[in-house]
């Protein structure tokens, strides 16, 4: 006993102040959102569009990158010759929709708005989540969990995933939702009691990710069930996705983007 | 001159000519798996490659002792293969596998079934069919037992936790299982099929997302194979750096699972404390590449990334002080008694099911073998800077627990000595194209267990085959074998303390 009370002083408290405080550090290779500069690329060049894994990228009409596509594995702004295309460290990366996920060099994520008031009035302060892994890696569902620990601590505010759909207020789906757990993806989502709501984290619940295109695998979630918030990444750091969370639930102040 | 002598030997990380490898009858093949597992040898891999309307099986045995390897083919050119599992535990799931990837029927195996309820690998040129669409995951007819007072336990695909799916089927009386099946595929993404043809600018995508939480070991696999395609030898930096990149993943992962382990028999400070150190370390490897996977870390040639002395020694100082967390963290479990009378004696596996069953890993480790491919395959930095191999022999849900501990504080003194004193030179050198009609293969220990990766190339070098097996995909079996005579209270528990991958099976 007496260890366990010398071990408890000994870990402190580790729980970080954000919101109501800075976010917490982030390594300086960090990928997060990327910094396009039209002007330094090279007439008729499409290295990026070439190196990146899952076509994210567009050159025209002009440079393009789609964050529910992204991997965020950097392998286009190695390719890039001028540094036109390079990996800031942002990690607001959420939305609401699939079309505000598209950034260029004058739009970046349009980054999610709160729920209407009615929605809000329900979730806002406790929002109780099922989650579904449709395909998923175990990265982005490690992410999830990782929002539980003692850093992070969901619960604060209101957040809990739960072990059932009947207790719960929407899902969090993670994976390109493969054709092996389609049904049960829907099973779940209608086992839910509406109203609820759905959340999309990685880039394969958003787009398939690298199993894009895939016949095993159906591009996504919203291929099954209607999305309310996209969180991108492969995966996505716990930061963006509780940003992202916070966002939907309009616990932020910043509105932060565009 | 007995049929393994004819066989070409090679070491993990290297390469034979296809053509150098024998072509077998059908009896020789057979003589050659039962003349290994005689001597102890493991099957480290044992699947199909179409060859025109046919099927070519590889069998790639691993002699742990001489630290080689060696690789045997036969063709199969009906629709059957003869079934060796009857005799030969560790083939049991590489056949049902072999059989659905390839549309064959393994004649005589003691339990046939699907594996992912995938589709074939391969359209079956010969027969002109379009093979028939796989069947729903869970709806094949489990292994029931019968009588009035037993009942049928499903659990799954959806777990109540956030966890990868599967389903667990229980036979029960009262609260003892009988018996557990397992049965997988809610996963299977087609890795293997999207594999064929490469390497191409997505084939990294698909090695490092094959079980996303061992980023690290299945993409130094990868990495081991095409060099040993392209005949290159890594810089020392950069085995260094994938070596240390390992042992981190090895970290994170270990830690998590105590912490969990501990969640588990509800005894939260070890619970709570292992959860954010499992942070701490993942944020270790993102200081080295920016993800706390390892994505984009390791690659062909060495590592993407480089850490100079001021990041090594920042590097060094946090490992430092998250190892010391976790040590205030985790002896708590073995003074408790709450918790020491939950892990013992709970799902054990003897010595000699881990054995048959082919096992790998800690949970091999926990029930007294020892094998662990840093030391029996050692490649990269494993072999100048070798790790001592943990071992207990209970082989119970402690056990398990217990070599994870072990694991950690030899995996901190590992990085420790490497971050203290990185080998000079470049992170990595240039590959070169990989040589055709080669057979490459790399055995790699994730904190799984034992990762294998074989790679056949074509006339032009590109992948005719790529098997990836994940260290799960020998060890399901044994969680299987493990709750039998347990009680179904004690699954998660046990669950946990092999903590395999659904994904990594799945592929």
């Amino acid at each position: 006993m007496i260890d366990l009370l010398r071990a408890r002083r000994r870990q402190g408290r580790r729980t970080i102040a954000y919101p109501d405080g800075p976010p917490p550090d982030l390594p300086e290779r960090f990928r997060g959102h990327p910094v396009i500069e039209g002007a330094r690329c090279v007439e008729g060049c499409v290295e990026c569009v070439t190196a990146c894994p899952t076509a994210a990228i567009v050159r025209e009409p002009e440079l393009a990158v789609d964050l529910g596509r992204c991997l965020f594995c950097g392998e286009c702004a190695t390719a890039c010759p001028s540094g036109a295309l390079t990996y800031g460290r942002d990690p607001r990366l959420a939305a609401r929709s699939r079309e505000d996920l598209v950034v260029t060099e004058r739009e970046q994520v349009r980054l999610a708005r709160a729920l209407d008031d009615k929605a809000r009035r329900l979730f806002g302060r406790s929002l109780k989540l099922r989650q579904v892994s449709a395909g998923g890696c175990n990265a982005c569902e490690a992410e999830i969990n990782v929002l539980g620990t003692v850093v992070w601590d969901l619960g604060r505010f209101g957040i809990q995933i739960v072990a059932s759909p009947r207790h719960a207020d929407g899902l969090i789906i993670t994976g390109p939702v493969t054709e092996n757990m389609r049904l049960a993806l829907r099973k779940t989502w209608e086992a839910v009691a509406p109203p609820k709501i759905v959340i999309a984290v990685g880039a394969c619940a958003i787009s398939g990710g690298p199993y894009v295109d895939h016949d095993e695998a159906s591009n996504g979630a919203d291929s099954v069930v209607p999305v309310d918030l996209y969180v991108p990444g492969c995966p996505p750091h716990p930061l963006t996705i509780l940003d992202g969370l916070l966002r939907l639930l309009g616990r932020l102040e910043d509105e932060g983007g565009t | 001159m007995t049929p393994l002598s004819r066989l070409p030997s090679l070491r993990s990380g290297g390469a034979v000519p296809r053509s150098a490898i024998p072509d077998l009858g059908w009896a020789d093949f057979a003589r050659v798996l039962h003349t290994a597992v005689a001597q102890g040898w493991r099957v480290a891999a044992y699947f199909g490659a179409a060859e025109g309307s046919a099927v070519r099986l590889h069998l790639v045995l691993a002699d742990d002792d001489a630290s080689e390897l060696a690789v045997a083919t036969t063709l199969i050119d009906g629709a059957t293969f003869p079934s060796l599992a009857g005799d030969c535990a560790q083939v049991d799931l590489f056949e049902r596998e072999i059989a659905e990837q390839h549309g064959l029927s393994p004649a005589g195996h003691p339990r046939p079934g699907p594996v992912r309820f995938s589709r074939t690998l391969d359209p079956r040129a010969a027969s002109g069919a379009t093979p028939p669409a796989p069947d729903a995951p869970g709806t094949q007819d489990f292994y029931t037992v019968a009588g009035e007072e037993v009942h049928e336990v499903g659990v799954g695909p959806v777990h109540a936790g956030v966890i990868e799916p599967g389903h667990f089927r229980f036979q029960c009386h009262g609260e003892e299982v009988f018996h557990l099946e397992i049965s997988l595929g809610y996963q299977h993404r087609g890795v293997e099929r999207a594999l064929l043809g490469g390497p191409d600018r997505r084939t990294l995508a698909y090695v490092e997302t094959a079980a996303g939480d061992t980023t690290i070991g299945h993409a130094t696999a990868y990495c081991e194979v095409v060099e040993a395609l392209a005949r290159c030898r890594v810089p020392s930096r950069g085995a260094a750096l994938r070596g240390l990149a390992l042992e981190l993943e090895r970290l994170a992962n270990h830690v998590g699972d105590l912490g969990a382990l501990a969640g588990d028999v509800a005894f939260l400070p070890t619970a709570s404390w292992c959860g954010r150190l499992r942070g701490d370390f993942l944020n270790l490897t993102a200081e080295l590449c920016g993800s706390r996977f390892g994505r984009g870390l390791a690659r062909p040639g060495g590592a993407a990334f480089d850490a100079d002395g001021e990041l090594a020694a920042r590097m060094l100082d946090r490992l430092e002080a998250a190892a010391a967390d976790c040590r205030s963290a985790i002896e708590l479990l073995w003074d408790s008694a709450s918790v020491m009378s939950r892990f013992e004696r709970t799902g054990t596996v003897p010595r000699e099911v881990a054995v048959e069953l082919g096992l790998v890993g800690p949970a091999a480790r926990a029930s007294g073998l020892d094998r662990d491919a840093r030391r029996d395959h050692a490649n990269g930095i494993f072999r100048s800077h070798p790790i001592p191999v943990a071992a207990a022999d209970s082989g119970d849900v402690h056990a398990r627990a217990y070599v994870r501990w072990i694991e950690i504080q030899r995996s901190v003194d590992f990085a420790r000595e490497l971050l203290r004193a990185l080998p000079h030179g470049a992170a990595r050198d240039p590959v070169r194209d990989a040589t055709p009609d080669r057979l490459a293969v790399s055995l790699v220990e994730g904190w799984r267990g034992e990762i294998c990766h074989v790679a056949l190339t074509d006339g032009d070098g590109r992948f005719a085959r790529y098997k990836i097996v994940d260290p799960s995909f020998h060890n399901w079996s044994a969680l299987a074998w493990a709750m039998r005579g347990q009680q179904i209270s004690d699954f998660p528990l046990c669950n946990k303390s092999f903590n395999l991958s659904y994904c990594g099976h799945d592929l």
